[in-house]
C-alpha cells in the first residue's frame, strides 16, 4: 500500500527519512511497523534509527488514532487554570493515559504544550472544536455529545446495511 | 603548525587538532564522556567544556579545532561550576546504587563525581523508572543508569555498523534502546558486547554466571573442568594494575586451581583441534568444487550475524564448532571415557574474553544427547570477580602449568586470540597438509595488524590461495556483498566480530587505555613465536587423540563430535 511513495526518493539516501516517515503517516495516519522497516531497507538506515526519529518528533505516531482527537492544553496558563485535574478526569473517564487510544478506538487523548487560546484557560480541543475554560464537571457532558454522535451513525450504518 | 596558549602554557598544535587533543598534549586532562577516539565529535554532553576568549558561551573542547593564537583557558570558576553541575544533575537522575553496582571503583560517573567534589544531593528531582532488559542469555540492559553519553549507539552503528540500539524519545524521557523497545534476544543484536566496553557506568553489562559456576565447584557430585581462551592470559593482568600486554597464563592457571576446579585445560589445545578440521574442510572444499570462499566460524558474534542478516550464505561458514565448544565436545566424549566418569558428571566452564559465548554454549546445536557441550561460560572481568571473593592475590602467585591432555598447545594457537590468527595458523596446516613440507616464514605479516580487511594470496604448490581477514563485523559487508554478486574472488575469510579480535572482545577488562589492543595483540604473538611447536599439525596430544578416538580429520567421528549446523535467524526474528 505504500510501496509507491519511495519512487521519489533516491535509495540509500539518508537525508529522506523525514519525508518519508511524512508520507507513510499520510497514507495510514500513522507509522506501522512494516512500513518503517522498510524505510529502513531502501535508505539503509537501521531500524533503530528510523524509530529514534519517529519518537523523537511529536508529529509522528506509531499508534493509529481514534475517531475523535482530543488535545489537553498543558501550556502554562492552563496549567495555573488547573489543566493538570482537566487530564486527569479525562484519563478517568476514558480509562487512558495520555498519548493512548481508547479500546473502541473512539478517543486519542493527547497533551498539547500550548493551543494559544490562554484567555480562555483551561482549553481542550476535540477534532475542530474548543472548549474554553473547561471544568472536571463538565467532562462526561463533553465526550456523551461524541458518543452520542458515534451510535446514531453505526445506528444509521445498520439500517442502511439491512437494506 | 600553529600556537595557542593553554591556561597560560604556550602549545604548539597541527590544524584540524581539537581544543582536547592539544591540552592532552602538554598534560592538562579535561573530563570526556561521550567523546570517542577516532569518531567525528558529537559534543553532547558538555563536561569537556573550556573558556576560550573572545568567545560568548563555554566551548565544548572535544569538537572545537584549535585557531593560531587562541587563548584558552581549562580551571576558570564558571568552567568548573559548569562541570560540576552536570555531574550534578546526572548523579540526580541514577539510582546511586554504587555500593551494590557490578561497575563499583571502574565506573566514570563515579569518578567524576570524585573530581569535582561533588559532596551533596543539590538537586532532587523525578527519576527515570525502566525496566532492565534480560531477555539475551549474554548481556543486561539497564537504562535506569544510563546517562545518554551515546558511546554504545555509536559503536554498535559507526563501528560495529549494526545499529540495534539508538536514543528514542527526547528530553525527559530520552532512552537508549532497542527499536519498539524489544528484547536485546530479538533485536539486531550480535550480543558482541563491545557496547559494554566503551559503557561509563553499568547501563550495559554482561549477564553473569558466577553463581552458577561456584555452586558447580562445591557441588561433590560434579568433575569441574575449566579452559581458558587465548586472549584472557594477555589481559586479565591489566585488572591487576601490571603493564599492557602482560602474559599472565601461569598464575591464570594457580588461581584457576585454587579456585577449586578439578581440572585447568587450554582451550589452545581446542584451537589446534579447530585447525586440523577446519584447513581439512578447506583443502576439501578447494579441491571439491566446494563451496567457496570459506568463513571461519569460530566467532559466535560473527556466525550470529550471518545467521541474522544473510542465511542463505550459510554453506560459505565452516562446520567446525568454535575451540572451546570442541574442547567442552571432547571433554563429555573422549575424556569422560577415559576418566571413568559419565558425560553429566562432567562440569565444563569456559573463561572467555567474549560475552556472546555465553549466548553461543546454550545454543541447542551445540550439545549432544541435550547435554550442552559447555555448561557456563565466564568473562575476563568475572573471572577476576571470583579471584577477589575467593581471597586469591594475583600478583603473588606462583606460576602453574595447564593439566594434560586437554591442555597441551602450539604457537598457532595463542594467536587465535588476535584478528588474523586463526587465519595465519590455519595457512601454517593447510600449506603442509598440501606439499608435505613446513611453511619456512611463520609470520604471514599481510593478516597481522589492525585494518579493517586484511588480503593475502599465498602460492601453495603452484596453487594461489587467497584468503581474506575481516577485522571487526563493521567490516564485514563489502565481502558479503562480493559473494552475492559472484565478484569474490577470496577462497577462505576469516572474520572476527570485535575490532582486533577475541583480544579486545566484550569480555574483557574495562578501562579506556589506548594501545590497549595493540599490546594485547604483541602479547600473543610474542607466545607464539617462543614456542617450540607453531604449527597445529604438531601438537602431540592433538594427534594422539585422533589415534585414540578421532580416527583422522573430518572423519565421521570428527563430525559427530566437532561440527555443527547453522539456523536462519532471520526467519525466526521476522516471525
Amino acid at each position: 500500500m505504500h510501496n509507491h511513495i519511495f519512487e521519489k526518493y533516491v535509495p540509500g539516501d539518508r537525508s529522506s527519512l523525514i519525508a518519508l516517515l511524512q508520507d507513510v503517516q499520510e497514507i495510514y495516519g500513522y507509522l506501522p511497523q512494516e512500513a518503517l522497516k522498510d524505510i529502513s531497507e531502501f535508505i539503509k538506515v537501521p531500524l533503530s534509527g528510523i524509530y529514534g526519529v519517529a519518537t523523537f518528533y511529536n508529529q509522528f505516531r506509531l499508534k493509529p488514532l481514534g475517531k475523535n482527537v482530543i488535545r489537553v492544553c498543558r501550556g502554562t496558563a492552563c496549567h495555573v487554570k488547573n489543566s493538570a485535574n482537566i487530564l486527569m478526569a479525562l484519563e478517568m473517564e476514558l480509562g487512558v493515559k495520555a498519548g493512548d487510544t481508547t479500546r473502541d478506538k473512539l478517543f486519542t487523548l493527547e497533551t498539547v504544550a500550548c493551543i494559544g487560546a490562554c484567555s480562555i484557560a483551561p482549553v481542550v480541543n476535540i477534532n475542530q472544536e474548543y472548549f474554553g475554560r473547561v471544568t472536571v464537571k463538565e467532562i462526561p457532558k463533553i465526550l456523551k455529545k461524541y458518543r452520542q454522535e458515534e451510535a446514531l451513525k453505526s445506528k444509521s450504518e445498520q439500517s442502511v446495511s439491512v437494506e | 603548525m600553529l600556537e595557542l596558549t593553554i591556561n597560560n602554557i604556550k602549545v604548539k598544535a597541527e590544524e584540524g587538532m581539537t581544543i582536547l587533543d592539544a591540552a592532552k598534549s602538554v598534560g592538562i586532562n579535561i573530563p570526556t564522556l561521550c567523546h570517542m577516539k577516532d569518531l567525528f565529535p558529537t559534543g553532547a554532553c558538555r563536561i569537556c567544556v573550556v573558556e576560550v576568549d573572545g568567545m560568548r558561551g563555554l566551548t565544548p573542547s572535544c569538537a572545537y579545532p584549535v585557531t593560531e593564537g587562541m587563548k584558552v583557558q581549562t580551571n576558570t570558576p564558571r568552567v568548573r561550576i559548569a562541570r560540576k553541575t552536570i555531574v550534578e544533575l546526572l548523579i540526580e537522575n541514577h539510582p546511586q546504587d554504587c555500593l551494590v553496582c557490578v561497575r563499583n571503583k571502574n565506573c566514570e560517573l563515579q569518578d567524576l563525581s570524585e573530581t569535582y567534589n561533588v559532596r551533596e544531593h543539590r538537586y532532587c528531582g523525578e527519576k527515570k523508572d525502566h525496566a532492565i532488559d534480560i531477555s539475551s542469555a549474554s548481556m543486561e540492559r539497564d537504562p535506569a543508569k544510563c546517562i545518554l553519553c551515546g558511546r554504545c549507539v555509536r559503536t554498535c552503528g559507526e563501528i560495529q555498523k549494526i545499529g540495534a540500539i539508538d536514543f528514542t524519545n527526547r528530553g525527559f524521557y530520552s532512552t537508549v534502546t532497542t527499536p519498539y523497545n524489544i528484547g536485546l534476544n530479538v533485536s539486531d543484536c550480535i550480543l558482541c558486547g563491545q557496547c559494554i566496553l566503551v559503557c561509563p557506568t553499568a547501563a550495559l553489562r554482561e549477564k553473569s554466571s558466577s553463581k552458577e559456576v561456584m555452586n558447580a565447584i562445591t557441588d561433590k557430585t560434579k568433575f569441574t573442568v575449566v579452559q581458558v581462551a587465548p586472549a584472557v592470559r594477555a589481559s586479565i593482568g591489566e585488572e591487576y594494575n601490571l603493564p599492557l600486554g602482560t602474559n599472565a597464563t601461569g598464575q591464570l592457571v594457580t588461581g584457576l586451581k585454587r579456585l577449586g576446579f578439578d581440572r585447568v585445560f587450554d582451550t589452545n589445545f581446542a584451537a589446534d583441534l579447530t585447525i586440523m578440521e577446519e584447513a581439512t574442510e578447506l583443502i576439501h572444499r578447494v579441491s571439491n568444487n566446494g563451496t567457496l570462499p570459506m568463513f571461519t566460524s569460530c566467532c559466535p558474534g560473527w556466525v550470529k550475524y550471518i545467521e541474522q542478516n544473510s542465511p542463505e550464505l550459510l554453506p560459505h561458514v565452516s562446520t567446525c564448532k568454535s575451540p572451546h565448544e570442541m574442547e567442552g565436545a571432547v571433554l563429555k566424549s573422549y575424556y569422560a571415557k577415559k576418566m571413568g566418569l559419565k558425560p553429566e558428571e562432567i562440569y565444563v566452564v569456559s573463561i572467555m574474553p567474549c560475552t556472546v559465548k555465553k549466548f553461543e554454549s546454550g545454543r541447542a546445536e551445540l550439545s549432544q544427547d541435550k547435554l550442552q557441550d559447555v555448561d557456563a561460560v565466564l568473562t575476563t572481568r568475572e573471572l577476576v570477580r571470583l579471584f577477589k571473593a575467593a581471597g586469591i592475590d594475583f600478583n603473588d602467585l606462583p606460576e602453574d602449568k595447564f593439566d594434560n591432555p586437554l591442555g597441551d598447545s602450539t604457537g598457532a594457537a595463542a594467536i587465535f586470540g588476535t584478528s588474523g590468527g586463526v587465519m595465519e595458523a590455519a595457512l601454517r596446516t593447510a600449506y603442509f597438509k598440501l606439499t608435505g613440507t613446513e611453511l619456512d616464514n611463520l609470520a604471514l605479516e599481510d593478516v597481522r595488524g589492525n585494518d579493517g580487511l586484511k588480503a593475502s594470496t599465498i602460492d601453495i604448490n603452484g596453487l594461489e590461495v587467497r584468503v581474506a581477514v575481516v577485522n571487526g563485523i563493521g567490516n564485514v559487508g563489502p565481502v558479503l556483498d562480493e559473494i552475492k554478486n559472484g565478484t569474490s574472488k577470496y577462497h577462505f575469510v576469516e572474520v572476527m566480530a570485535c575490532p582486533g579480535g577475541c583480544i579486545n572482545g566484550g569480555g574483557q577488562p574495562i578501562h579506556q587505555k589506548p594501545e590497549k589492543v595493540k599490546k594485547r595483540v604483541q602479547a600473543l604473538y610474542e607466545i607464539d613465536s617462543k614456542m617450540k611447536n607453531r604449527r597445529s599439525h604438531e601438537n602431540e596430544s592433538v594427534q594422539k587423540l585422533y589415534k585414540e578416538f578421532l580416527i583422522e580429520p573430518n572423519s565421521h567421528v570428527a563430525h559427530e563430535v566437532l561440527h555443527t549446523t547453522y539456523v536462519d535467524r532471520k526467519k525466526i526474528l521476522n516471525n
